[in-house]
């Protein structure tokens, strides 16, 4: 018998393909990094390192715009054809639901990632490069974008407006992502520590720069496990 | 398998959907729930298969409560409306709705090629779901109802969308079905219910107005016998004048456009066949057709669900 959250998962892995979802944020996030990371502005070659630190900032950004795209019509398209009434009569629990539909988006960002390894090779083969530091960094982008998945999932299973899912994505994510950060350098003091600390830019930037703190690992498992609890509950409760 | 229901009720803002419904159905039985729209047919159902959760009340299948998932390996489900993936194609549809219910993998591959078969899609098997005709679509769902051979079937109005023929082929499947299962299927097409159910519940506003078989509910509505006859041999007002006098009858009306044609109720629990035949008789009259008539059941339904 099969795991129904692999089922779920499989089968929204496969949606992504069958339909243009997947080609079309595939080629848009290898096209943006790759065009930022190797021949515009601060580009790669200007660093004189070696190292992909370009091409994780890029790549943050692009990330945070990318994955409500992507979660968007996770659960209001469901709710809004009404097969999510099909789904939570069969024998599944709705938690077992949103996390099949998190590994699935999870496995859409990983293969994203995963075409960005001729960057790692070429960067590799020019230089001395410290491959745990850039280990570290692409598990800083995972992490990261677990955290804005389950927050993407989280304002998709509110309303059945897959375009009020995306922009409610990225009004939450604009706060971890950017407001936390700068509101925390303006307050200083207590309130700024506490801001910094909310901050997914913060936590990020310091996994990028190779560090690896159980700290940066705790705070995206929290903020994922936060937005899938309130994911479940919003579609559980009728 | 059998469901009972005790005391169901669930509103929607102010509105009372579902008001303190209870009933059972018994293994192996097919009952038909029956109302007007927005009686609370849907509400019951989705409650049945734990999509909504009611404000009170309880559900048993098979004498164990319904607020465990594993429970719902015993149910089909038919949504209104048959919601579908119209993306996928239709054996993949059906592998992963059976996957969902906990078949095995060599079953799985086996049910998909028999639902195939027994719902009559094997000329469509390798269309996208977004590309079938409505009929194909209710075959879809129905085939996804019933690919893990579930015990309890909950089809809301199945017969939705399909020509006629289809529409006998799939009254014929859900007969054949509720040898072996528990089914309760609503419906506005009142042959339907004649044609497939053992019992009919009637629902009306959120309340459970009757609850038995077409002949108990004929028995129930209307204990008067109901006749048309026509009779000749003097001028119409006069016979009407002279059948109001015998004592077994209620009242004579006469049809409208019909020369000589009179419909005649007996009271309750009376019959005057014999009667008017005797009546005929003594003053001389020509009795030329009597025919005795059943109540439908569209006069029940809109009997208990008017007022």
């Amino acid at each position: 018998m099969q795991n129904p959250i692999w089922t779920i998962a499989r089968k929204e892995f496969n949606t992504f393909f069958d339909s243009l979802t997947a080609y079309i944020i595939l080629i848009a996030f290898l096209g943006f990094s790759g065009f930022f990371t190797w021949f515009f502005g601060s580009d790669i070659f200007m660093r004189k390192e070696a190292d992909l630190a370009v091409f994780f900032s890029i790549a943050k950004w692009t990330l945070f715009f990318f994955i409500p795209a992507i979660t968007m019509k996770m659960i209001a398209e469901e709710k809004k054809t009404g097969t999510i009434e099909l789904l939570v009569t069969k024998a599944i629990s709705y938690r077992e639901i949103i996390i099949g539909k998190f590994v699935a988006c999870v496995l859409l960002v990983i293969t994203a990632l995963l075409f960005t390894l001729p960057y790692y090779i070429s960067v590799a083969s020019l230089g001395n490069m410290d491959h745990g530091a850039t280990l570290c960094g692409y598990l800083g982008l995972i992490l990261m974008s677990a955290a804005y998945i389950s927050i993407g999932l989280f304002a998709s299973s509110i309303t059945n407006n897959q375009i009020v899912a995306f922009l409610l994505a990225l009004l939450i994510g604009i706060i971890f992502h950017f407001l936390l950060d700068l509101f925390a350098f303006g307050a200083g003091g207590f309130w700024g520590t506490m801001m910094a600390n909310l901050s997914v830019t913060r936590h990020f930037d310091s996994m990028s720069r190779g560090v690896l703190d159980t700290k940066d690992v705790l705070f995206f498992g929290s903020l994922t496990i936060l937005g899938l609890y309130f994911a479940e509950l919003f579609i559980s409760n009728k | 398998m059998d469901i009972k229901i005790e005391n169901l009720s669930k509103s929607y803002g102010s509105q009372k959907a579902v008001n303190g419904i209870s009933f059972e159905v018994n293994s192996g039985e097919i009952v038909g729930l029956l109302g007007p729209n927005g009686a609370g047919k849907t509400t019951t159902m989705k409650m049945i298969t734990q999509f909504i959760h009611p404000d009170e009340g309880k559900i048993w299948i098979g004498g164990k409560q319904n607020n465990d998932p594993a429970i719902r390996r015993n149910v089909g489900y038919l949504p209104e409306h048959n919601p579908l993936y119209d993306e996928m194609l239709v054996p993949d549809y059906l592998d992963f709705c059976a996957t969902l219910q906990g078949l095995d993998k060599s079953s799985i591959a086996k049910r998909t090629r028999e639902m195939i078969k027994i719902c009559g899609l094997d000329p469509e098997k390798h269309k996208k779901i977004s590309e079938l005709s409505k009929g194909y679509r209710q075959r879809v769902g129905l085939a996804q109802a019933i690919i893990h051979d579930p015990k309890i079937l909950i089809l809301d109005e199945p017969t939705t969308g399909l020509d006629p023929n289809q529409i006998v082929e799939i009254r014929a499947l859900i007969k054949h079905l509720g040898k072996e299962k528990t089914v309760i299927l609503s419906t506005h097409i009142l042959p339907e219910v004649e044609a497939t159910c053992d019992r009919i519940l009637i629902i009306n506003k959120g309340n459970l107005v009757a609850d038995g078989t077409v002949e108990t509910l004929r028995k129930q509505t209307t204990g008067k016998q109901i006749l048309q006859v026509k009779i000749e041999g003097a001028d119409s007002f006069r016979i009407m004048e002279t059948l109001r006098n015998i004592p077994s009858i209620y009242s004579v009306d006469r049809i409208r456009d019909k020369e000589n044609y009179f419909e005649i109720l007996s009271n309750p629990g009376e019959f005057s066949n014999k009667n008017i035949y005797r009546h005929c008789v003594d003053n001389n009259y020509d009795l030329l057709e009597l025919i005795p008539f059943e109540t439908k059941l569209e006069d029940i339904f809109r009997d208990l669900t008017i007022k």
